[in-house]
């Protein structure tokens, strides 16, 4: 029996599909709480699981006067126009308390969904405790019928020690829409933060560039990326690690294509504290004549920080292509195999329902390969 | 089952094979021996239908078909299989994810010819990526048990492989070969590059041939050809006059 949760309806099949798209599940299943914002109004908070509160961030500023430390301190209210505009609404969007010790084996679901060609704003604050485990699936998700709109979201997340916080967002926007996300999180002691980004549809502009700050000792990073540009999107991506504390590391991996589409791909890890380590993966396809950008930049401090990065943009090479077709494939078929195989980032640390989902959202664009 | 008539191929412009004549017949396996550099691997890529061999004048027919002009994955899927000496590395492509895409709807086959060559463990690995030479050779030999091709060339099939690892290989292809089965009922043919003679402990050989230069030189029984090599080196057979 699916249980469907309140504030879906009314959706029309091909907005439901969409979201679906992105992750969301319509049903309670295999979820431990949703949320879900159409434009400015918020339609729809649960959470059954007793460790984690959910909350839309206006009640939670109301119900937890602590809060407000928590409230515009990862991102500068002052650090551009869309900052300022985020912070001159009421506050909407989500905040999520998963308290000391608590952990969810099904993830959280937020969805933000556009329904009309206008601005819609979030300001989400996402909080472990210590040792807490906390897993979010984000679909961000515009309907088939809006022509153009914006969307600016702003993300604090706290990870405490010994915590994890993972979040996976995949974007199904529409080709109209500019989508401009703020995002910073600080990881303590021991503490890991994975971050994953998902984009395989049509987008007119997306400008962003999370930053993870590793203040606790071995504290550890993760972001990945999985991004497929088409014709007319541009795609300024980045993602940025500060190695503060000692023993922290950071991964920082994107896995690019574009079919004519311009994605500028940055990544950034900065070592500053002994004993640190960070990698960057930084891989761009070319399958049609688009603009990939890579621009991965290593910036260490002291002696004792080991950083490293590799690059690669180009077509995919005809010497892969043969070797997959004397095994029997035709031209196409050895092509989209490779394609497929690129795009496969397995995420160390996300539960299987969560790989499942993002491998699934790589699937369904297949065809745009 | 395959017949090579007077083929002459250029690499980049330039002619590397000069009039080869070739034939093996259904259920025979033939060997390829010559100097490095003598066109060996140009011809099983030209064969195979490779984009950069390019056929300038001859004909290659296999099972009765003339495939000169046919595109590498059709003759792949007329019979023809290719174990490479140096496969790319495909990153992201699990090696399992490609055999059950060459399985079609018999997934199960793949696994149990993946336990067989000790490569369960090798099937969530990108393919080739830091794969040892023994490793790459199970790989290939895997790939091609799931291919079944009819008729089968090998490149150097021991080469890099450590005596454990051969015996295993060497066991494999001569399965792939079918002889196990007798000469008239085999249905499998195959023609090996080999520099050693080391897979010839696994598989018998019927006959053996010499390329020089991008010529064939001589033809005749492979383990008495080896003998001479070892004996004298190549260079009998490089002055040696065209039969």
């Amino acid at each position: 029996m699916r249980n469907h949760i309140d504030g879906f309806e009314g959706l029309s099949p091909e907005d439901a599909e969409r979201l679906e798209q992105s992750g969301i599940a319509l049903s309670s299943e295999n979820r431990c709480g949703s949320f879900f914002q159409t434009d400015q109004d918020i339609r729809h908070t649960s959470c059954s699981y007793e460790g984690i509160e959910m909350l839309p961030t206006a009640e939670a500023l109301k119900k937890y006067d602590w809060l407000k430390d928590y409230y515009w301190n990862l991102v500068d209210k002052d650090k551009d126009e869309y900052t300022r505009y985020v912070a001159a609404q009421e506050p909407r969007g989500f905040t999520i308390i998963a308290k000391k010790g608590s952990k969810n084996i099904f993830p959280l679901q937020t969805c933000l969904f556009m329904a009309t060609d206008d601005i819609q704003t979030v300001h989400n604050i996402i909080i472990a405790e210590e040792g807490a485990e906390l897993h979010l699936i984000t679909g961000c998700v515009s309907s088939h019928s809006v022509g153009q709109g914006s969307h600016y979201g702003i993300t604090e997340l706290y990870v405490g020690k010994d915590a994890l916080i993972s979040t996976t967002m995949i974007h199904t926007w529409g080709e109209n829409v500019t989508v401009v996300p703020r995002s910073s999180a600080r990881v303590e002691e021991n503490g890991t933060f994975l971050s994953n980004y998902i984009s395989m549809k049509p987008v007119k502009r997306v400008q962003m560039y999370p930053e993870a700050r590793l203040t606790g000792e071995n504290a550890i990073a993760r972001f990945s990326s999985v991004i497929l540009a088409p014709k007319g999107s541009e795609l300024d991506l980045g993602q940025r690690a500060i190695l503060e504390a000692k023993g922290s590391s950071a991964e920082l991996l994107s896995r690019v294509i574009t079919r004519g589409g311009t994605v500028i791909s940055r990544s950034h890890i900065i070592g500053m504290a002994e004993e640190t380590r960070g990698h960057i993966e930084c891989n761009g396809l070319i399958l049609e004549d688009g603009i990939i950008h890579a621009i991965p930049e290593i910036e260490g401090r002291l002696t004792n920080t080991s950083l490293s990065h590799e690059a690669s943009v180009g077509k995919i090479a005809q010497d892969e292509i043969e070797y997959l077709m004397a095994r029997g494939l035709s031209e196409e078929e050895a092509t989209a195999t490779i394609i497929r195989g690129f795009l496969d980032v397995k995420i160390q640390g996300l539960p299987e329902s969560l790989q499942r989902q993002i491998d699934a959202a790589i699937d369904a664009a297949e065809d745009g390969f | 089952m395959l017949n090579v008539e007077n083929l002459h191929v250029e690499v980049d412009g330039k002619e590397v094979i000069h009039g080869v004549n070739l034939r093996i017949p259904v259920g025979e396996t033939h060997v390829l021996m010559g100097p490095n550099g003598s066109g060996k691997t140009t011809l099983l890529r030209s064969i195979m239908g490779f984009s950069n061999y390019t056929v300038t004048e001859g004909q290659i027919t296999f099972r009765g078909r003339d495939v000169t002009n046919l595109p590498l994955h059709q003759r792949a899927r007329y019979g023809m299989g290719l174990m490479f000496q140096r496969p790319p590395t495909i990153s992201g492509l699990k090696l399992g994810k490609l055999l059950d895409v060459m399985s079609g709807g018999n997934p199960t086959k793949a696994h149990e010819y993946a336990e067989m060559m000790n490569m369960n463990s090798f099937l969530d690995r990108d393919l080739n990526a830091n794969f040892s030479g023994g490793e790459i050779k199970r790989s290939e030999v895997l790939q091609l048990m799931v291919q079944q091709p009819d008729f089968v060339m090998l490149d150097e099939p021991e080469s890099g492989v450590d005596l454990e690892n051969i015996v295993l290989i060497g066991k494999a292809i001569a399965q792939l070969v079918e002889k196990e089965r007798h000469i008239v009922n085999r249905k499998k043919s195959g023609l090996i590059i080999t520099h050693t003679g080391f897979i010839l402990d696994y598989l018998e050989a019927d006959t053996g041939h010499m390329l020089c230069n991008g010529e064939i030189r001589c033809h005749g029984n492979p383990r008495e050809i080896l003998k001479v090599i070892k004996e004298r080196g190549y260079q009998e057979c490089i002055e040696c006059a065209i039969i």
